[in-house]
């Protein structure tokens, strides 16, 4: 077992362990934050996305390890301390971007690192960007949607409904 | 104006905050003070004698707690089949044991051998590779029609061949079903494959289980879809507990899709162990092990022909499918192919004469059972797929050739044993004529092949049987459950009202839809109304969610608890207002006395009920909570129309969905953006079949499609926005909402209007290919135009 310190949604958190658990695996397993979650074991749904050092990462993907030192931000951080949504999350909310909840936390950060690069993304960018987000629920019509809102662009007039 | 509440308003989705905030609380987030962990050695072979099996060195290892193997569970029930079905012949069908862990021999990969339990999951895992295994391999059985063949090798030593059943269902007559064929003016005829998927919810299956010996209680929290179904199954069948003894909770779920109703090992193994070890017990799948474990779907293999006279009206249909069961039989695998599919194959038309044939087929592959639409996918499937290419061989217009063939009087009964009781499909039709812009169609081909690409539209229709089911028809049938549910309404002195209810929300909104219904029928606001489900302690019963059920039968359940909470309301209101019961009405939360200026309102009756100074306590109780159980008069049957556009490149064979377009008839709906997002989901993996999705064992029966790396779903980038139109609408005649279910149509309707987009597209670039298998992957299509 080596300790792991890091800052996680501005809180700095420490744990003992072994050189094999994931980033994903430390915060549900030991902070019990649990809701960045795990849908695969070969880093292609993206449930677990979240942010190191201000980048979407897989957390499966990368060792408790490797984040020493570093600032992870997670769906249980981008609410506001009174628990108002933000503005992606609300989109998501208004336009029925989810419906099981699984893949939302991965889906959520994904947009959100998505509007900081690319702040009006068109419907191809924001589908090409979430090619490592799997959602079985929506058949993605809705996210997409979401997303495109969440950046302010009128999406009244997507295909009906 | 769009409703702002009640049924028919799209109110925001009230579990939506904790889902996007990660506050939800799904099987796997939920830890038990002091629980170890299970991990489950499975079989790395498809079929094989265990010969030995020594754990002797993984008991020595660090963290374990206990391995269990088959030995541990003699005396023990199997998992039990919830379908017996009757062959040809009136004889029951083979039904081989399940046990927890294997007995003796292996049937698949992934069949679990031994399990077990230790500190840590690392640990676990780490002792499981520990166990010395001596399997002495035997063929695998991969092939349904080799598994058929006289010596073939038996998947299960005490069955007398790999066949299941043989079954039968509409015109029993050959020789009458012969005399159709040899009248016919035009006879056309499609062999195919309805390939085997696997369903992936994205949320793994979690159990875990937990026992207090202080009460001798035992709790399994479970991803199930149907908790009283597991408690049901599990405590009779499985390891003879008593049910007040078990609680099984299943909190939130991700994503069920069919593979989440059935009762699974790795459940009573958990509950099971807890007690044995008196320790809680968790199992959390891995997505590889996901693969290997939860039951897959389809996996058909069909001939069907489809006779038309000369005027090209169909006069007869006969299907021949062999329907693979996988190496043991799931809790509902049965029923898929027979009731839930034959059923099906008239469809939306009046054709007299329909035979279908089913043979069911063991293999060494994992169990196959219910997957959105569950034989209604593959009914429609190789139906409208037939009719296309039949069209196409007389030379009419598809959709003429449906709207020729329609059913248009109701009730109707279909040959094979179902009674439509409402519909509209040439209304429907009309609807996604406009919705899918036909009329521009020729324009944007022009604009297609200007670039090179060949442009295709494929329309097709649907029905489905939904709101499963009526208790006495399905127990006719074979069914050893009935297939009513449950609701309690219990008002609180308050006026707030919780409803318990036996319908399980896996991402379908019921937290949010059946308050608006309860809401409307009161008067109050629809945050008054709470919706409790997954726990057999806190619900009264409950056949679960699947098959579109949950409005159509658990909110039937709903609104006469309700009805009967609203007797007694006015009983009361009467009492305080000294009329007569019968000149109460209630409008918007307030009780008033017909022709009267005299009132009282919701939160004064309620209130009295549970503060009965003034009360007619000799003709009522005190309280208000009352309970329905609702078992449905008949299916429902959403039907609809659906059509896609696709462009194929002619180089490549690469098929992009560019438009898609449902016309849907569900009835009445009670929150429209719920049903929408309903419609895209399964459209989604509709396409995703059609295109991308296909679960394939090679020749020794290893899954080669066992990864996300390699089973492919549709992506972001794989789909178009969607037009969905639910305008056409034949309330369902024998449910007090009028509603059909909506849940599985878009995954039943979507993969023939793609594969016919397909085939009109090639058809349009002058090759004449009449079918493509799914899924229709540009190695396919490019292998057709040259082939
Ligand atoms: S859990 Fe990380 S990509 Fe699937
Ligand atoms: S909402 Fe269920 S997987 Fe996306």
């Amino acid at each position: 077992m080596t300790q792991v310190s890091m800052t996680v949604n501005g809180k700095a958190v420490s744990g003992d362990v072994e050189g094999r658990t994931l980033l994903s695996s430390f915060l549900r397993d030991k902070l019990g934050m649990t809701g960045t979650h795990v849908g695969c074991d070969t880093s292609q749904c993206g449930a677990c996305v979240v942010h190191v050092d201000g980048a979407a990462v897989k957390s499966c993907t990368m060792l408790a390890l490797e984040a020493e030192g570093a600032s992870v931000d997670t769906i249980e951080g981008q609410a506001a301390a009174d628990g108002s949504l933000n503005a992606i999350q609300q989109a998501f909310q208004d336009h029925h971007g989810l419906q099981c909840g699984f893949c939302t936390p991965g889906m959520v950060m994904s947009a959100a690192a998505l509007l900081k690069e690319n702040p009006k993304p068109s419907e191809s960018d924001v589908r090409e960007y979430l090619e490592g987000n799997i959602c079985r629920c929506t058949g993605y019509h809705n996210i997409v949607k979401a997303i495109m809102a969440a950046s302010g662009q009128d999406v009244s007039a997507i295909a009906a409904e | 104006m769009p409703k702002d509440s009640g049924i028919g308003a799209s109110p925001k989705r009230r579990e939506d905050v904790r889902f996007l905030t990660g506050a939800g609380n799904y099987t796997d987030d939920i830890n038990v003070n002091g629980q170890a962990y299970v991990h489950f050695l499975r079989s790395d072979v498809a079929h094989a004698k265990i010969n030995g099996l020594d754990t002797s060195a993984a008991e020595a290892m660090p963290g374990v707690v206990r391995i269990f193997t088959g030995a541990d569970f003699e005396g023990v029930g199997g998992m039990p089949c919830g379908w017996q079905v009757t062959d040809r012949h009136g004889d029951p069908m083979q039904e081989p044991p399940h046990p927890i862990l294997a007995q003796g021999k292996v049937r698949h990969v992934g069949d679990p051998i031994a399990a077990v339990v230790a500190d840590s999951a690392e640990q676990a895992r780490d002792a499981a590779e520990a166990i010395v295994l001596d399997l002495e391999e035997l063929p695998a059985v991969v092939n349904m029609k080799a598994a058929l063949e006289d010596g073939a090798t038996k998947v299960h030593d005490d069955l007398t061949s790999n066949l299941c059943y043989d079954w039968v269902l509409g015109e029993t007559d050959d020789a009458a079903v012969q005399k159709a064929f040899d009248d016919a003016a035009h006879v056309t005829t499609l062999e195919l494959t309805n390939q085997r998927l696997v369903a992936n919810p994205m949320e793994p299956r979690v159990a875990v289980g937990d026992y207090n010996r202080g009460t001798d209680e035992h709790t399994l929290y479970t991803t199930s879809q149907n908790p009283h179904v597991i408690r049901l199954l599990m405590c009779a069948f499985v390891l003879g507990l008593p049910e007040h003894k078990v609680r099984v909770i299943a909190p939130d779920v991700g994503g069920g899709f069919g593979t989440k109703i059935f009762h699974y090992a790795e459940e009573a193994f958990c509950t099971f162990a807890a007690k044995a070890c008196n320790r809680p017990v968790k199992w959390t799948a891995s997505r590889s092990e996901a693969f290997l474990s939860d039951a897959q779907g389809r996996d058909h293999v069909t001939k069907i022909e489809l006779a038309l006279d000369k005027d090209n009206n169909f006069t007869a249909l006969r299907t021949n499918t062999l329907a693979n069961m996988g190496a043991y039989l799931s809790t509902f695998s049965s029923s898929v192919p027979t009731w839930l599919h034959g059923t099906l194959m008239a469809g939306n038309y009046k054709t007299p004469v329909i035979q279908v044939n089913v043979k069911a087929v063991f293999t060494t592959t994992v169990p196959v059972d219910a997957y959105r639409g569950a034989g209604r996918p593959e009914a429609t499937f190789q139906l409208e797929r037939v009719i296309d290419k039949a069209a196409r061989e007389v030379g009419v217009d598809p959709v003429a050739l449906r709207r020729q063939n329609f059913v248009t009087e109701f009730p109707y009964d279909t040959p094979v044993a179902l009674t439509y009781d409402t519909g509209d499909y040439n209304g429907t039709m009309d609807k996604l004529e406009v919705a899918a812009d036909f009329a521009g169609f020729a324009a944007r081909r022009a604009e297609s092949e200007k670039n090179g690409k060949l442009r295709g539209l494929g329309v097709n229709c649907y029905i489905e049987a939904c709101g499963i089911a009526p208790s006495n028809v399905v127990g006719m049938l074979g069914a050893r459950a009935g297939l009513y549910d449950a609701a309690t309404v219990r008002v609180n002195a308050t006026g707030s009202i919780s409803v318990m209810v036996g319908a399980h929300s896996h991402g379908q909104g019921h937290e949010t839809a059946f308050p608006q219904v309860v809401a409307e029928m009161i008067g109050i606001d629809e945050s008054q109304v709470e919706i409790v489900h997954g726990d057999t302690s806190k619900i009264p019963f409950g056949m679960g969610t699947y098959g579109s059920r949950s409005l159509a039968v658990c909110g039937s359940a709903m609104v006469r608890a309700t009805e009967k909470i609203i007797n007694k309301a006015k009983k009361i209101a009467a009492h305080l207002m000294e009329a007569s019961d019968a000149d109460i009405e209630l409008k918007d939360g307030v009780f008033s006395v017909a022709g009267t200026d005299k009132s009282v309102a919701w939160g004064d009756v309620t209130l009295t009920a549970y503060v009965p100074h003034n009360f007619p306590l000799e003709d009522i109780e005190p309280g208000l909570e009352e309970t329905a159980f609702y078992d449905p008069a008949n299916f429902t049957y959403p039907a609809g129309a659906y059509a896609c556009e696709v462009e194929v490149d002619p180089e490549t064979g690469k098929v992009t969905i560019e438009r898609f377009a449902a016309a849907d008839d569900f009835g009445n709906i009670v929150n429209p953006m719920i049903v929408d997002g309903q419609v895209h989901g399964g459209i989604g993996q509709g396409i995703g079949q059609a295109l991308l999705e296909n679960c394939v064992y090679d020749d020794s029966g290893q899954l080669l499609s066992a990864s996300y790396m390699d089973y492919a779903m549709p992506r972001a980038d794989d789909v178009p926005f969607y037009t969905v139109d639910h305008s056409s609408q034949t309330p369902c005649t024998h449910n007090p909402l009028g509603v059909k279910g909506c849940g599985e149509a878009g995954a039943i309707g979507s993969p023939p209007a793609v594969v016919n987009a397909v085939i009109d597209a090639l058809q349009s670039g002058g090759k004449d290919v009449g079918h493509i298998d799914m899924p229709v992957s540009p190695a396919r299509v490019w292998a057709a135009m040259n082939g």
